[in-house]
C-alpha cells in the first residue's frame, strides 16, 4: 500500500504553530513520567546497593527491620559459628553486629532538624561490606568517642565534616572520617561502637539489634539459614542482605509509583486530547487536499495510514523532547524520610536507558490515541463534495 | 455593559447553539478541563496527605519525646511528675507496638494506650462510653478505628491474632470497641490495647512508655510549659523534648520534603500546560468565528456585547469541565487510597475543591479573553473583507 508520507511530513512542518502545541503537551507528559520512574527507581536502587548479595542479615524472629529486632551477645555467638559464615586469614568469622539508633540533627541548608540513623558497629563492619570504604581520614577506635559519617550526612548537615564534633545522645563525637559506599544507604549514615553507643543511650551493653555476615559464598545463604533455623536456641528471621534492603524501599517506591503513574495518566489523557483537536483540526482544514489525494488513486487505507504516521511522528517528536529534557534529571540528588527505617535517606535520580525507552512508548501510545479517530474521519472524506467547495 | 449583560442572558440559546457546533472540539475542551481539575483535585490531596495531621493536630496539646532519640522511651514515673507542672489539664502516654495481622503486608499501626486518661486527650474521636467501659474491664480487649474494622471486617466481640514485630509472639485481642472519627480527616486506622497488657507481658523495658501527650490548660501557654517540663527532667537520665503537637507533625512533614516538592511542582507544570492546550483551542474557534462575529457586529451587537458573547463561551467550556473533573476527583478520593492503606490521610478538602473552581473559572476567563478582546476591536469592514 503506498502512503503519502513526505505529503504528511510537510504539511507538519507547514502546520508548526498548532503542531507545536500538540509536541509540547506529549513532551511534557513523557519528561514527567521519565522522572517519576526515575525517581522511583534511584530511592529503590539507592537501597538495593546497600544489600550485598553474598551477606545475610540476621534479625529477631518476626521483625519487620532492624529498628524493631533484638539480637543478645549469646545469639550473635551462635550465629557466627554457624555454617556459611566467612572466616579471614586470622580465622575469625565474618560477622557484624550492630546497634540502629535514630539521632535528631540540623540541617546545614534549612536549619530544620532531620532524622538521621546511627548505626553501632563492631570493628569487622567494613570487612563484612566490601563496597563501604573509607574515603577520608580513618575508622573509629572502639571505646572512643568516635564517628565516621556517610558522605551525604557530611555536606548536608551542620558540623559533620572531618574533625567537628556533632552531638548526639547526651555527648559530644568526633567525625574521624568519612565513608564512601558507592551512593548506597550508608552514606545517609553514621557509624561509631556499637557497645559504646549502647553506653550513651543507657541501653543494655550487649544488645544488638542485628547481625550481618559475611558467607562463603551467595549461595551459602541456604546452608546457613537452615543451621539458625533448625537452632533451638535462636528464633531469628534470615535474609540475604540485598533483599532485606530492598524490602525497606518498598513504601516510598511504592508511593512514587502510585501517584507518579496516577499523575501520568491524568496527564496522558489531557495529552491525547490536546493531540485529537490538533489533528482533527489538520484534517478538518484539508478536506480539499485529502480528497486531491484520494483521487490521485490513493486508498482509504492510505489515508488512515499516513494520518495516523503523522500523528505518530507528532507524539515522536514530542517523545524526544521530552526524554531530552528528563536526562539532566540524572544524578539528581534528592533526599526523603524513608517511613520504614524512619530516617532520612538521600538518592540520586536515575535516568536509564530502559526508563527512555518506557517513555517513548509512552509517547507513541500517545500518537495512536491522539490520531486514530480524526485519521478515520480523513479516509471518510466524501471526494466529490470536497472537491466542490470553494 | 449593562446592556450587554442582558443581551447575554437573551442569547444564551445562541451561545450555546455555537457550542455544539463542533461537537467534538466541545467535548474535547470540556474534557481537557475536567482531566486538568481532576489532576487538580488529586495533587490537593497528595499535598494533604504529605501534611496530613498537621491540621488534624490539637492546638492544646504537647508531645513529650526522649530527647537522646525518637525511639527510645521514657519511664511510666513521668506520668505523675508532669501532672504536677503547672499549666497542665492532663496527660497520657502510649507505646508504639508494631504489629500485622496474617502477614507482613496487613500492617496496622497499634499502640498499647493508657486506659486513664487517652479517651479524654484525644476528643476528637468518637468513642462510645460503653463500648471504652468494656474495653477497660477486658485486659485482652482492643479498640480499633472504622477504617481498619471495615478492611478486615472485624466487628466487635470478634478476637484477632497479632503477631508482634517489637515485642515477638503472636497476641490476641478481644475487639471492645470500633472509633469513628469526627471530621473527615481525623485518622481512623489504629489500633489500640492496654498498656497494662503490654507491661504485664513483655520481657524488656518494664515500666517504660513510648512517649507522653499533655494537654495544657491555655493553649497559649504551651511554649511555657514545654520548657517547664523540659526544665523539670533536665540531667535526669532520660531527659525530654515537650513540643506542640502542630510543630511536631511539621518537622516530619519537612523531612518528607523533597519527593512532595517534585510532586507539587512537577504537577502544576502540567495543570498549566493543561490550560495552555485549552486556551489555544478556545482561540482557534474564535478565529475561525472571525466572519460571522462581523456580521452579529454588523446587525447592531455592540463591541462588549461581543466581546462578552465570546468570554461567555469560554466560561461555558471551564465550568462544566471544572464541575466534572472535581466530581471525578471526590468519587476517586472517596474509594480509598490507591497505594492499599500506606496512607492515614486521604481525602479532598471542599477548600481546596473551592479553589480548584476559582482556578478553572480564572483559567477560562484567561483564555477567553484574547479572543474576546480581539473580537471586540474587530473592525466589520475588514473582517467582511477578508472572507
Amino acid at each position: 500500500m503506498a502512503l503519502p508520507l513526505i505529503y504528511n511530513l510537510r504539511s507538519v512542518r507547514v502546520r508548526w504553530a498548532s503542531t507545536s502545541i500538540a509536541v509540547l503537551g506529549i513532551a511534557g507528559v513523557v519528561a514527567v513520567f521519565v522522572a517519576m520512574l526515575a525517581m522511583a527507581r534511584g530511592f529503590k536502587e539507592t537501597l538495593v546497593a546497600s544489600g550485598s548479595p553474598g551477606n545475610a542479615i540476621v534479625r529477631r524472629g518476626g521483625s519487620l527491620s532492624e529498628m524493631e529486632s533484638v539480637i543478645t551477645l549469646d545469639q550473635v555467638r551462635v550465629v557466627a559459628d554457624a555454617p556459611g559464615v566467612m572466616r579471614n586469614a586470622e580465622d575469625i568469622p565474618l560477622l557484624s553486629p550492630e546497634v540502629v539508633l535514630i539521632a535528631t540533627l540540623p540541617q546545614k541548608n534549612k536549619g530544620a532538624h532531620a532524622l538521621v540513623q546511627l548505626r553501632g558497629v563492631s570493628e569487622r563492619a567494613l570487612e563484612v561490606r566490601e563496597t563501604v570504604k573509607i574515603a577520608r581520614g580513618r575508622c573509629f577506635r572502639p571505646g572512643i568517642a568516635e564517628v565516621v559519617v556517610g558522605k551525604n550526612i557530611a555536606h548536608t548537615y551542620r558540623n559533620c565534616n572531618l574533625g567537628d564534633t556533632p552531638r548526639f545522645g547526651g555527648r559530644e563525637w568526633t567525625v574521624i572520617g568519612i565513608l564512601d559506599s558507592g551512593g548506597s544507604a550508608f552514606d545517609s549514615e553514621i557509624w561509631c561502637d556499637a557497645i559504646l553507643l549502647n553506653q550513651t543511650y543507657n541501653r543494655p551493653v550487649y544488645i544488638y539489634q542485628s547481625a550481618t555476615v559475611k558467607m562463603t559464598s551467595p549461595d551459602a545463604l541456604f546452608e546457613f539459614k537452615q543451621a539458625l533455623t533448625a537452632d533451638p536456641r535462636l528464633t531469628v528471621d534470615v535474609e540475604r542482605e540485598r533483599d532485606y534492603y530492598e524490602r525497606q524501599s518498598q513504601v516510598v517506591t511504592t508511593m512514587i509509583r502510585v501517584f507518579g503513574s496516577l499523575i501520568v495518566v491524568i496527564m496522558g489523557i489531557g495529552a491525547v486530547f490536546g493531540a485529537l483537536n490538533t489533528m482533527y483540526s489538520a484534517v478538518a482544514a484539508r478536506f480539499r487536499e485529502i480528497a486531491t489525494i484520494r483521487s490521485l488513486g490513493f486508498g482509504s487505507g492510505s489515508i488512515v495510514l499516513s494520518f495516523l504516521c503523522e500523528s505518530i511522528f507528532i507524539a515522536l517528536i514530542g517523545g524526544v523532547i521530552g526524554c531530552i529534557a528528563a536526562l539532566p534529571l540524572n544524578g539528581f540528588t534528592a533526599s526523603t524520610l524513608n517511613f520504614q527505617t524512619f530516617s532520612n535517606l538521600a538518592f540520586a535520580f536515575q535516568v536509564t536507558p530502559d526508563l527512555l525507552l518506557q517513555g517513548m512508548l509512552f509517547a507513541l501510545l500517545m500518537g495512536i490515541g491522539g490520531g486514530l479517530f480524526p485519521s478515520l474521519r480523513a479516509a471518510r472524506v466524501p471526494v466529490a463534495i470536497a472537491l466542490r467547495e470553494l | 455593559m449593562r446592556t450587554a449583560g442582558r443581551q447575554i442572558v437573551k442569547f444564551f440559546p445562541f451561545i450555546l447553539a455555537n457550542l455544539f457546533r463542533k461537537k467534538t472540539r466541545t467535548i474535547l475542551t470540556v474534557g481537557s478541563f475536567a482531566v486538568a481539575l481532576f489532576l487538580f483535585g488529586l495533587l490537593a490531596t497528595i499535598d494533604t496527605t504529605f501534611t496530613g495531621g498537621v491540621e488534624v493536630a490539637g492546638a492544646d496539646r504537647l508531645v513529650v519525646l526522649n530527647k537522646s532519640s525518637l525511639a527510645q522511651p521514657l519511664p511510666f514515673s513521668y506520668r505523675d511528675r508532669i501532672l504536677q507542672i503547672p499549666g497542665v489539664k492532663g496527660v497520657t502516654f502510649a507505646v508504639w507496638f508494631g504489629g500485622v495481622y496474617q502477614n507482613e503486608r496487613n500492617f496496622i499501626p497499634i499502640m498499647a494506650v493508657d486506659t486513664d486518661g487517652f479517651k479524654e486527650m484525644y476528643t476528637e474521636f468518637a468513642i462510645a462510653d460503653e463500648q471504652w467501659d468494656a474495653f477497660v474491664r477486658d485486659r485482652e480487649g482492643c479498640f480499633v478505628g472504622r477504617s481498619t474494622a471495615t478492611k478486615y471486617g472485624w466487628k466487635i466481640g470478634d478476637r484477632v491474632p497479632i503477631k508482634g514485630t517489637i515485642y515477638p509472639g503472636v497476641w490476641e485481642f478481644n475487639i471492645r470497641g470500633i472509633y469513628d472519627g469526627t471530621r473527615a480527616e481525623d485518622d481512623t486506622t489504629q489500633f489500640w490495647f492496654q498498656y497494662g497488657y503490654l507491661d504485664e507481658r513483655k520481657q524488656f523495658l518494664k515500666g517504660m512508655v513510648g512517649w507522653y501527650m499533655v494537654r495544657v490548660v491555655r493553649p497559649e501557654d504551651d511554649i511555657h510549659v514545654a520548657a517547664a517540663i523540659d526544665q523539670r527532667f533536665a540531667n535526669s537520665a532520660y531527659e525530654t523534648v515537650a513540643e506542640t503537637e502542630k510543630s511536631f507533625l511539621a518537622g516530619f512533614v519537612k523531612q518528607i520534603g523533597n519527593i512532595r516538592l517534585i510532586i507539587i511542582s512537577v504537577g502544576s507544570v502540567v495543570l498549566f500546560t493543561l490550560l495552555l492546550i485549552t486556551g489555544s483551542t478556545m482561540a482557534m474557534s474564535v478565529r475561525e468565528r472571525t466572519g460571522e462575529l462581523a456580521v452579529l457586529k454588523t446587525i447592531g451587537f455592540t463591541d462588549a456585547a461581543v466581546m462578552l458573547l465570546v468570554l461567555a463561551e469560554s466560561l461555558l467550556y471551564a465550568v462544566p469541565g471544572a464541575l466534572i473533573g472535581l466530581a471525578l476527583a471526590k468519587l476517586f478520593t472517596l474509594r480509598g487510597d490507591p497505594t492499599g492503606g500506606l496512607l492515614p490521610f486521604f481525602y479532598l478538602d471542599p477548600d481546596r475543591m473551592l479553589m480548584g473552581f476559582g482556578l478553572a473559572l480564572a483559567a477560562g476567563i484567561a483564555a477567553g479573553i484574547i479572543p474576546a478582546l480581539l473580537a471586540m476591536r474587530l473592525r466589520i469592514v475588514e473582517a467582511l473583507r477578508r472572507v
